[in-house]
């Protein structure tokens, strides 16, 4: 693995520990009567943002009252991104190509898996819907977007990375260029 | 005696040609851009606060200019049953005086604080005429957060003018009284029983706490208005007063015979002089200092005792009185500081003095005499210029820090423009009907904002749609800009207004509070969560710790209470968004509804006369389920065995 190659992905290792301290997602909110809007902020150990006032306005359509109990993952988010930091900064001092392969399949794999979870937990809070709510519409589910924008009833809602998550993703991108470049273009070298 | 003619036939002219009015087709009197200049485009906001005080009505109103538009109106001096102010437990003490508590009174000056002589923004003093007191409202709430009763006093009228850093603020009597000793005298010894105050209230300068810094006992005339001097006349008061013939009856006539009244000057630094040498004496007396605690959104009171009161007679140099023609009302001070305008509202002049012109005469002692001891200053001496022929009845006299003065004149019914140190009349404009008073944003301080000026009228008749014999009164929008003043809008003002103030919007809506925060709240009766809302009795007392969010009570149902119980429902609105208010309102109350911010307690008592089932409900539309907001208590008989329970969605 070429010396610039590993600068790069300590570069993008180091990056992400910002993201220990950051929000990773907000999910906006705008309403007629909300027009300064109401955000909800993800981060890996917890939730900021308006939460209370977001869950008392949700659960007249029978929405969960949103709690930091309903993500077990924020016990261990920190832990497994300072896991990637740790052993990315391994991988750029030792310089092995197939340990670099390991590791970037492994924090694509974390990442993909990362984004499913947080998909599945909008799924169930969009979809597991209180059967007493006092504002039923039949086949109407209020899943928030993963990305981008979407209209549930008088809110329009709008879920982007913040700025964690955007350094995830240049990190990320950063260590897939490196990745493909290290696997196409520098194939002479790699037994160095 | 020209004047005393003039003004019975000024009124005729006024009932004559307004009486006509029915059959004449109605000009518009504004033109050309008026329309632009007033419309402020829905969702766009305005330029100016303009505070209004409500006179009769007890309140100040808040609008905001150039739109006119009505933004608020804050209870002060008179119970509003619309939000519970006066009524709750929590608000009843605001009220409280050496009288009782008292349910009304006449709001007329409001003053902003001031910081380096300019309005700062941060809270509006206003005073009440009836039964002397003095209110401060947090502009961070518009809430009145204090209100300091004003002893040895006889009606607060000259008040509560404040000195360039709000360090004071003043209170004069506008009824002299008997204010040492026996009061029980005969009202024909006025001359020799009868003394009027000044009052100079300490403001503290973080929290705005009022405390009486001293009084001063003057001569027994009627104080009418004042002002601080500022910049040279910095530490200087100045009171005008009418009734220099100390007439106690019949006083439209017996106290229009001098042809000069007074305005008094006040060396209120030279009285912290004599107050730290100990001239000040004790004197009993009892006032009540009523103050919101921001934690637990309830009103303390405290009753006071005594003041210091500096005898004129035992302090030199203190005070100094300078004739001014006819009975003045303003007592006005330019943003230089040099020029003191009296509003001799029987006065065919206005006259103006020069406060280097007084100083150079008290060095030289160039006074005419002197009352219980104070000197006169000679006129001539002390007059910078006069005013010819400016109209009839002149009154109160703002500024726009360009060199022009604004003069209001009741009887003429019009607003005079002149200019500074030539003493010439530039311009003129009517208004609808009989100005009182007249106010420029910062009108009144160092830096005017001389954009508009706000006409306040007494007189309204046919401005409006009728409504029958009881008329609001008329204010009248007025483009200072140009060399000519122009009418912009008129509309319908709330009670009486008697003075108004207006500043720049970024000063007061840069600190404006959104919603109480939860935690903050230390109401003794909180109930800051669902599980924790109960209800406990003590006695005959039932106390019902209840919570508000949207769209239920808890505990929405109660049973239990009996008849001959007081019970007190502390409602806690839960929410911590931005406009989201609860009301709380039950059957049979003779109390008023509770109106509850968020993050606030409130208290409603009701005592039950009668077994019945009680509902109560939310009285502000809180959301899309506001009308299912509601609960029931069941009363019973007094030697009933229901037990006490509570509960919701059961």
């Amino acid at each position: 693995m070429k010396k610039s190659s590993a600068v790069l992905i300590a570069i993008a290792c180091l990056a992400m520990i910002v993201s220990l301290f950051v929000p990773l997602w907000t999910v906006t909110l705008e309403a007629p009567q909300y027009p300064e809007g109401l955000i909800l902020e993800i981060w890996l150990n917890k939730l900021g943002g308006q939460v209370d006032i977001i869950s008392e306005l949700n659960h007249y359509i029978g929405m969960k009252k949103i709690s930091v109990e309903m993500f077990p993952e924020f016990e261990y988010m920190r832990t497994i991104l300072l896991g990637v930091v740790i052993s990315g900064l391994l991988v750029a001092i030792l310089r092995k190509k197939w340990l670099f392969v390991f590791w970037f399949v492994v924090f694509f794999g974390i990442a993909a898996l990362g984004i499913y979870d947080f998909w599945s937990w909008e799924y169930d809070y969009g979809h597991n819907l209180d059967p007493r709510a006092a504002i039923k519409i039949p086949d109407m589910y209020y899943q928030p977007p993963l990305l981008g924008c979407k209209q549930l009833l008088n809110f329009n809602a709008c879920s982007f990375p913040a700025t964690g998550g955007w350094i995830v993703i240049l990190s990320g991108t950063l260590s897939f260029l490196v990745f493909a470049y290290e696997l196409f273009f520098n194939k002479k070298r790699s037994h160095k | 005696m020209l004047n005393l003619l003039l003004l019975p036939a000024a009124f005729l002219a006024v009932t004559i040609i307004s009486g006509c009015g029915g059959k004449q087709e109605k000009k518009s009197v504004a033109s050309g851009d008026a329309p632009g200049k007033v419309y402020v485009a829905p969702g766009k906001l305005d330029k100016y606060y303009e505070f209004l005080s409500g006179g009769f009505s007890g309140q100040v109103s808040v609008y905001g200019l150039p739109s006119c538009r009505l933004l608020k109106v804050i209870p002060v001096f008179a119970v509003n049953a619309e939000n519970g102010y006066g009524f709750t437990e929590e608000s009843k003490n605001m009220l409280n005086s050496t009288h009782g508590n008292i349910p009304w009174d006449d709001s007329h000056h409001p003053e902003l604080s001031m910081t380096d002589g300019k309005p700062d923004g941060r809270w509006l003093f206003i005073n009440s005429n009836n039964t002397p007191r003095i209110a401060r409202i947090d502009l961070s709430t518009f809430r009145t957060a204090e209100i300091i009763e004003i002893p040895n006093s006889g009606g607060c009228h000259a008040s509560p003018f404040t000195t360039e850093n709000t360090d004071y603020v003043v209170a004069a009597t506008r009824f002299s009284v008997p204010i040492e000793g026996n009061k029980d005298v005969p009202i024909n010894t006025y001359k020799e029983n009868f003394k009027g105050t000044l009052t100079f209230v300490k403001v503290d300068k973080t929290t705005g706490n009022m405390g009486i810094g001293f009084q001063i006992l003057m001569p027994g005339f009627d104080y009418d208005l004042a002002h601080s001097g500022k910049g040279p006349s910095s530490g200087w008061f100045f009171f005008s007063c009418y009734n220099s013939e100390q007439a106690h009856t019949l006083l439209e006539a017996n106290a229009s015979q001098n042809d000069k009244d007074f305005i008094v000057a006040v060396n209120y630094k030279k009285a912290e002089e004599y107050l730290a040498q100990g001239k000040g004496k004790d004197f009993a007396c009892k006032y009540y200092h009523n103050t919101l605690d921001e934690k637990t959104h309830s009103v303390n009171s405290e009753v006071l005792s005594g003041v210091k009161m500096l005898d004129p007679k035992d302090c030199p140099g203190l005070l100094y009185l300078m004739p001014c023609p006819k009975s003045p009302h303003g007592a006005d001070v330019d943003p230089t500081g040099e020029y003191i305008v009296g509003g001799g509202k029987l006065a065919t002049v206005i006259p103006v003095f020069g406060f280097s012109k007084i100083q150079k005469a008290i060095e030289a002692k160039d006074f005419i005499g002197d009352v219980n001891g104070i000197p006169i200053l000679k006129y001539e001496s002390v007059m910078a210029g006069e005013v010819q022929k400016p109209g009839l009845g002149p009154l109160h006299t703002e500024f726009d820090g360009k060199g022009f003065a604004y003069t209001s004149f009741f009887v003429s019914s019009e607003v005079v423009k002149w200019k500074l140190g030539t003493w010439e009349v530039v311009d003129r404009i009517p208004t609808y009907y009989s100005i009182g008073h007249l106010s420029i944003p910062g009108g009144d301080s160092k830096s005017p904002w001389p954009d508009y000026l706000l006409a306040m009228n007494k007189i309204t008749k046919d401005r409006y749609l009728l409504t029958g014999p009881e008329l609001n009164q008329s204010a009248q929008l007025i483009d200072i800009t140009g060399e000519k003043m122009k009418i912009l809008y008129d509309f319908p003002t709330v009670g009486e207004p008697h003075y108004a103030q207006g500043l720049p919007a970024d000063l007061v809506m840069n600190h404006q509070v959104k919603v109480f925060k939860l935690e903050d709240n230390k109401h003794p009766y909180a109930c800051l969560n669902e599980k924790d809302a109960r209800v406990e009795r003590k006695g005959n007392e039932v106390h019902v710790y209840m919570t508000s969010v949207r769209s239920h009570f808890v505990p929405d149902n109660i049973e239990g209470v009996k008849v001959g119980d007081v019970v007190y429902f502390h409602v806690t609105n839960l929410e911590q968004d931005w406009d989201t208010p609860h009301g709380f309102a039950v059957k049979g109350s003779t109390s008023s509804e509770l109106l509850i911010m968020p993050g606030e307690t409130q208290t409603l008592k009701f005592t039950p006369k009668e077994a019945d089932i009680y509902p109560f409900y939310c009285t502000d539309f809180c959301s899309a389920l506001h009308q299912e907001m509601q609960g029931y208590m069941r009363v019973s008989p007094a030697n009933s065995n229901v037990a006490l329970t509570f509960s919701t969605g059961k």
